[in-house]
């Protein structure tokens, strides 16, 4: 009854975000932002490794360093942004309305919601995908091998979407043990209530590294059975906005596959390599095509980090190995056009 | 009248031979801590059994929990911030409670993502609500002065949660969070809802004004008719996208009014009984004396009928105390969501039982506290019925 009145509103309520959009179309957000002097950035209220407050109320994780890295383009200041939490509900309307600028908040990329959110994805910061985990006293190593089991899933999402398909794809038969809070599942799971956990990997793998000594009881099977490619989300209707929140991703990744990090960059600042000194701004005035200073790369690396740094400072505690999301040089999937 | 023949033989006998009474032993004792206990835990079989079962259970889980609790708890672990290292409350879990949790993350539970070296300007506001509430809670201050009092304290916490003057570094509000938004959400939503609804539920009795009293009518039965967490997704959601873009109302003042506009209809409600219950000679005596409607309804009615409802009254403030939680759905750092947020960090995964015990204890000392005085005050108000 409550899920059916949220759905009400929400239909009604994006129903309404193309009327706020046309709105929204007359100012380009890219002046808008400039002149406010911030960045208004959406980020999850709490998501481990992606965006969470610490102990002193600092925002961390991988997602808020990507807004902090578009503040140091633009405004060579990395704390020039003011976070805005918001939740799995309001996160679309809040980009819709204008009460954020970009919404970086582990968001799937898919055709609705280019299509018919108004929406355009900048890149993908992170690649996951759903998984299946089991007690390694089950003796299954691989997911076809899960016919009749006990799966402990989180109700509304498209992770139980997906495993209903899987199971129906490969005709096998589960039993679904659905429970609303993370905590509680993994409790579930733990104690042996259902044989399977499934999430995605990076949450499993992050559950796996919290389990200390116990971790080796739990297996990560090798399928993974759905794509889900998270990524900073902008407003159509400003190509400069977009241009910018793409293209500081990308330098990042370019930086990572030159070398370049916080720790050098002053240093590389001299290199003779032409694609380093591209990227810096000492040649080229690739910044000004941005309409940014040339120096918005060296800003960006100087203050935030390459996307190495981003990953070690957010991901790698959480236990969860770099894998497809590699560079394309080492086997995984991120890749970044020429910065030229 | 003479004693019927079988009872004065009786009666013959005994005066002829002395036979001692049966010995008896002394009644058993019916007063004091034991004759209590007797009468009321031990008077039967049943009574005795259920009685021995639930004192088994009782102690045996206060034991368990003060194991949990106390004894086994883990007080504090090496590191902190980023460095933690919670080995030693993994190793406990479910044998031990890990309070270090709590001692890395009360400041962030109370205070949300408040700057960390400004987060005493929070703490002050805490006290100088707590203040506040014992102030206007004592009889004697109850003057037009106490009006003048509120007005100064709020404009102090508005200077020091906001900041920008005095040298204060100025805080957008996003970043307020923890106790202080619970606090805040709830003072005004009552403070504010409580007048309002004073109006409604008036103009819903003014059967000479079908206009107002219809508005009235549409105002509660609309506000009632859902429920406060889809007026919160109206307010957070929806709102906005009725705004030109740039023009944007704070998030924490929507979700304000919206459990406000909540409040009220609740209240008006709760008032419209005590109007309803007053006698009807009551406003005919106070029509006799020639007062106007407002004095009527300032001096006669209103003092009179809002007596009447204190328990309905503080069943909704308490009510309401606790509904600001659900703001965690449009991503406001309340006290809850603070406690929830604090257990995200991989570090910390899996304490949420202690996270939300400490939760509960700060609710039940508001709550209680509330329902303490509002006991209070209700049998002062009704001592002239006692008598």
């Amino acid at each position: 009854m409550r899920n059916a009145m949220r759905a009400g509103v929400f239909a009604a309520a994006f129903t309404l975000g193309t009327a706020g959009l046309a709105v929204a179309q007359q100012q380009s957000t890219f002046d808008a932002v400039k002149a406010r002097g911030t960045v208004n950035c959406g980020v999850s209220t709490g998501v481990a490794g992606f965006s969470n407050p610490d102990s002193q109320g600092v925002w961390r994780g991988l997602d808020v360093d990507g807004c902090r890295a578009v503040a140091a383009a633009l405004f060579g200041d990395a704390s020039k942004v003011r976070f805005v939490g918001t939740t799995t509900q309001n996160r679309f309307p809040a980009l819709q309305s204008g009460e954020v600028d970009v919404l970086v908040r582990t968001t799937t990329w898919t055709l609705a919601r280019e299509a018919s959110l108004g929406f355009l994805f900048t890149g993908v910061n992170f690649y996951d995908g759903q998984a299946f985990m089991v007690k390694r006293s089950l003796g299954v190593n691989s997911a076809k091998e899960l016919d009749g089991a006990t799966v402990c899933v989180q109700p509304g999402t498209t992770t139980e979407l997906n495993l209903s398909d899987y199971f129906r794809t490969n005709r096998m038969s589960f039993r679904p043990v659905v429970i609303e809070s993370v905590e509680e599942i993994r409790n579930a799971f733990i104690s042996g209530r259902c044989d399977v956990y499934t999430n995605d990997s990076s949450s499993l793998a992050s559950f796996r590294s919290t389990q200390g000594a116990n971790a080796e009881q739990y297996v990560l099977l090798p399928e993974i059975i759905s794509k889900e490619p998270l990524g900073p989300v902008v407003r159509k209707g400003d190509a400069k906005w977009f241009d910018l929140v793409r293209w500081v991703g990308f330098a990042q990744l370019a930086a990572e596959e030159l070398g370049v990090t916080s720790a050098n960059v002053d240093e590389m600042l001299k290199s003779q390599n032409p694609e380093i000194q591209r990227l810096l701004g000492v040649t080229g005035g690739l910044g000004e095509m941005l309409g940014l200073d040339n120096r918005w790369a060296y800003n960006v690396i100087k203050q935030v980090g390459n996307f190495e740094e981003m990953w070690e400072r957010s991901i790698t505690p959480m236990g969860v190995p770099r894998g497809i999301n590699n560079l394309w040089t080492k086997g995984g999937l991120m890749y970044a056009p020429p910065v030229r | 009248m003479t004693p019927p023949p079988a009872e004065a033989a009786t009666m013959g006998q005994a005066s002829a031979a002395f036979v001692p009474a049966e010995e008896r032993r002394p009644p058993s004792l019916s007063v004091g801590p034991i004759g209590w206990i007797r009468a009321n835990l031990f008077n039967s079989w049943a009574s005795t059994a259920v009685t021995l079962v639930l004192g088994y259970l009782i102690i045996r889980w206060t034991l368990g929990f003060l194991d949990w609790a106390v004894f086994n708890a883990v007080w504090s672990v090496p590191g902190t911030g980023q460095a933690v290292n919670t080995t030693a409350c993994r190793e406990m879990k479910g044998i031990g409670a890990c309070w270090a949790l709590i001692g890395e993350k009360y400041r962030f539970i109370l205070f949300g993502l408040y700057p960390f070296d400004e987060q005493w300007r929070p703490a002050v506001c805490i006290a100088i609500f707590v203040g506040l509430y014992v102030v206007s809670a004592m009889r004697r201050f109850w003057r037009r002065e106490l009006l003048f009092i509120w007005i100064a304290a709020l404009t102090v916490i508005g200077i020091l949660m906001w900041g920008g003057v005095f040298g204060l570094p100025y805080v957008e509000q996003e970043r307020w969070g923890g106790l202080i938004i619970t606090l805040i959400l709830s003072t005004f939503g009552i403070a504010l809802a409580f007048p309002l609804a004073i109006f409604v539920a008036l103009g819903r009795r003014a059967h000479n004004l079908p206009a107002v009293k219809a508005l009235c009518v549409v105002y509660i039965e609309l506000i009632r008719g859902v429920p406060l967490i889809s007026l919160l997704f109206m307010a957070s959601v929806m709102f906005p996208l009725f705004l030109p873009e740039g023009m944007n109302i704070d998030k924490l003042l929507r979700a304000q009014i919206a459990i406000i506009l909540f409040a009220a209809a609740y209240l008006a409600e709760v008032i419209r009984g005590g109007l309803q219950a007053l006698p009807r000679g009551q406003y005919e005596a106070a029509e006799a004396l020639g007062l106007s409607y407002w004095q009527k309804t300032g001096l006669i009615i209103l003092p009179q009928a809002l007596r009447m409802v204190i328990p309905p009254l503080v069943n909704t403030f308490i009510g309401m105390f606790k509904d600001t939680s659900l703001v965690l759905i449009i991503g406001i750092f309340d006290l809850l969501n603070a406690a929830k947020t604090s257990i995200i960090e991989p570090a910390w995964q899996g304490f949420g039982t202690e996270a939300y015990l400490a939760v509960a204890a700060i609710y039940f000392v508001f709550c209680f506290a509330m329902s303490k005085y509002s006991a209070g005050l209700e049998t002062e108000f009704n001592r002239h019925r006692n008598r």
